[in-house]
């Protein structure tokens, strides 16, 4: 097992004949996740390195069995062929484009609820579960197999704290970027319930950074729902505060957002916060040996 | 992109929101034209994306042609908690009967957006929520609908806004709403929102954050001048597009992704260092952007130590390596140079970096270490 895709994941790439899509579309193939189609409007019956290309997402459902789709679109457009793969029937959504105007995910965060539908993103590096599949850009070399499931809002802060993991010898069952963007498809919350579930998770690597009060939250969810242990990293500690306009924001989730915050949120409910990413994974190492 | 008072307000204007009638004003002389314009008493209000500017000194009321030329003159070019006054707002003064405050807000958590209206205006919502929690109202408005003006009065009835401005209140509170999505706004905050002697409802201050993804669909908010990057440093990162953000300390440092930068900054913090800077070099740096981020870094004459923390997904270490190896060509290294390269590539570029031997350069293999060892270099 592992979570959101696996080796039953049939992939179709919204944007694959784009270069970004192209390149990671077949990237993901190489790894052995099964790219079953493209989509690009107005291309349908091409193909790209024998991958067939279809004008909608519908199509890829219906004649290539497609049940995930990743979405490489321009900005602009993005958020139509989100709700386009919400349609489709697809099960799953991951969403890799950056810059997605915030109310456009609103409407499209509440149709993927509406439909059931599980939409990782946007602007995430996506979902690899090593040794089965890799939906989006994450560079798997630095994951092995392994019991410990990762959840991020940044990518690059989940190579640095996979390959540490990795070092240490201890592997993933899943890593799932869920992006930094203030609306996303899914948050802490929703990954840890389906690691919570996953039997080949052992142990959960949760990394957070400064901003809106996601983290917060998911330590509530902790105490309350999750059994399995908890590793916390959270950056941000020295980033320049931010321009305050007005404060509103504070009002709402009765924190500051500051990276404190949240660690002492998360401290205050058992789960062991890392001060860096390189202890972050020793704990999770210790934690998951002792 | 945080909207300046009077940018938020002339947006408020155009949908409908009654404000102060107001000019705005770049010079001593044009600031004076225009108080003699609307009349007096007027009040001249520094324009800066900072509050609390009453108490700084930056909003006075003119009661005649010397008081706004003396008031413009002493407000213009100011230093308001860190940001400098470069615009001013003429405007009629208000007289002022009730206020309260009233903002509509993106809710990440809820993935909704919420109306707010308290009677207890003009202070902080901070002291508001501490002194009577009960004295705000929060309300979501459901995904894809509108907030309906029944609801809105409902709003104002709970916070107990005085019944014969329930309708006006209420209407503004609607067109707040409507305001946000028609703007793409994440943040309007109306403090105070002032009932007059006159019971007219009106607007007198705005705070309006527009979400930066939009702009591509905002061209007349995308064309106001933004003023905001004053530092050199920061004037010059924009202008090469890189993600940049001064700090006071003297070690300065690139990352690549938000996340590991912010990451680097914080490790550089443990180990005793004081971080100069924040620049994240993005994913997929090529080796133009690494030339382009050390000049920046390096023209910061209290930098005596740099870090780069570089870990390739995306990003190819042979790439960072090429750019580092290209930027010592024309930006002689007057300031140790920590290296941290992992990830993608990363045989290729450490064997490019040994073979061009660059004075000043120092590898690290671990994020801790090369912390260390910056701070070390840099308090040498």
């Amino acid at each position: 097992m592992s979570i959101i895709v696996d080796t039953d994941t049939k992939l179709v790439v919204s944007g694959l004949t784009g270069r970004e899509g192209t390149f990671h579309g077949l990237r993901n193939r190489d790894y052995g996740t099964e790219l079953v189609a493209g989509v690009t409007p107005g291309k349908g019956g091409q193909d790209v390195d024998g991958v067939p290309v279809f004008d909608t997402i519908s199509e890829a459902v219906e004649e290539r069995g497609a049940n995930t789709s990743m979405v490489f679109v321009p900005a602009r457009f993005a958020a139509a062929a989100i709700d386009e793969a919400i349609a489709s029937g697809v099960k799953t959504v991951v969403a890799i484009t950056e810059g997605i105007p915030v109310h456009d995910m609103l409407k499209t965060y509440w149709k993927a609820r509406e439909a059931g539908v599980r939409l990782i993103g946007p602007n995430c590096p996506g979902v690899l579960s090593p040794g089965k599949a890799n939906v989006g850009i994450i560079p798997a070399q630095f994951f092995d197999p392994g019991p410990i499931g990762v959840v991020s809002k940044s990518g690059t802060l989940t190579y640095q704290i996979g390959n540490e993991l990795k070092q240490a010898g201890a592997g993933n069952s899943t890593i799932v970027g869920i992006g930094g963007d203030p609306v996303v498809g899914s948050d802490f919350i929703d990954i840890l319930t389906l690691f919570e579930e996953d039997p080949d998770t052992e142990l959960i690597v949760m990394v957070g950074e400064i901003g809106g009060d996601a983290e917060e939250r998911a330590a509530e969810f902790i105490a309350e729902n999750v059994t399995k242990p908890v590793v916390g990293y959270i950056a941000g500690f020295t980033a320049p505060p931010g321009r305050q306009m007005g404060h509103a924001g504070a009002i709402i989730s009765g924190s500051s957002g500051t990276a404190q915050a949240k660690k002492d949120a998360l401290e205050a409910k058992g789960v062991r916060v890392g001060t860096s990413p390189t202890e972050a994974a020793q704990i999770a190492v210790q934690v998951l040996t002792s | 992109m945080d909207l300046l008072e009077y940018q938020g307000k002339q947006l408020f204007a155009k949908h409908g929101v009654p404000t102060p009638s107001g000019i705005h004003a770049a010079t001593v002389d044009d600031a004076v034209v225009a108080a003699n314009e609307i009349g007096y008493p007027c009040v001249v209000k520094a324009q800066v994306a900072i509050g609390k500017r009453g108490k700084a000194g930056g909003i006075k009321i003119a009661d005649n042609e010397a008081e706004a030329r003396a008031h413009s003159e002493a407000i213009l070019g100011m230093d308001i908690r860190g940001f400098t006054v470069h615009d001013l707002w003429i405007e009629r003064a208000s007289d002022i009967a009730n206020e309260y405050y009233a903002s509509v807000i993106l809710d990440r958590g809820e993935k909704k957006l919420l109306a707010m209206l308290s009677r207890m205006g003009g202070m902080d919502v901070e002291e508001i929520a501490e002194s009577d929690p009960t004295a705000m109202v929060k309300r979501h408005v459901e995904p894809g609908g509108s907030l309906e003006v029944e609801v809105a009065r409902e709003i104002a009835h709970e916070a107990q806004i005085d019944d014969d401005v329930v309708d006006g209140v209420a209407r503004m509170l609607v067109q707040l709403a409507d305001l946000a999505v028609a703007e793409d706004a994440t943040l309007i905050e109306v403090n105070p929102l002032i009932v007059t002697a006159d019971r007219e409802v009106i607007a007198l201050d705005s705070k309006v954050t527009i979400d930066g993804n939009s702009m591509f669909r905002h061209e007349d908010l995308a064309a106001y001048p933004d003023k905001s990057a004053e530092d050199p440093q920061e004037a010059m990162a924009k202008e090469k597009g890189l993600t940049y953000v001064k700090l006071d300390g003297n070690v300065g440092i690139l990352g690549n992704g938000a996340g590991l930068c912010m990451s680097t900054l914080d490790v550089v913090a443990q180990a005793g260092g004081d971080p100069a800077n924040f620049l994240d070099a993005g994913g997929g740096s090529k080796a133009e952007a690494i030339v382009d981020a050390l000049e920046v870094i390096t023209s910061d004459e209290k930098v005596t130590a740099v870090l780069f923390n570089i870990f390739g997904g995306i990003t190819r270490c042979d790439e960072v390596a090429k750019g580092i190896i290209e930027a010592s060509t024309h930006v002689q290294l007057k300031v140790p140079l920590v290296v941290r390269l992992d990830g993608t590539n990363q045989e290729e570029g450490l064997r490019l970096l040994a073979e061009a031997n660059l004075p000043n350069l120092h590898q690290e293999k671990t994020m801790l270490g090369a912390a260390a060892r910056v701070v070390e270099l840099a308090n040498a």
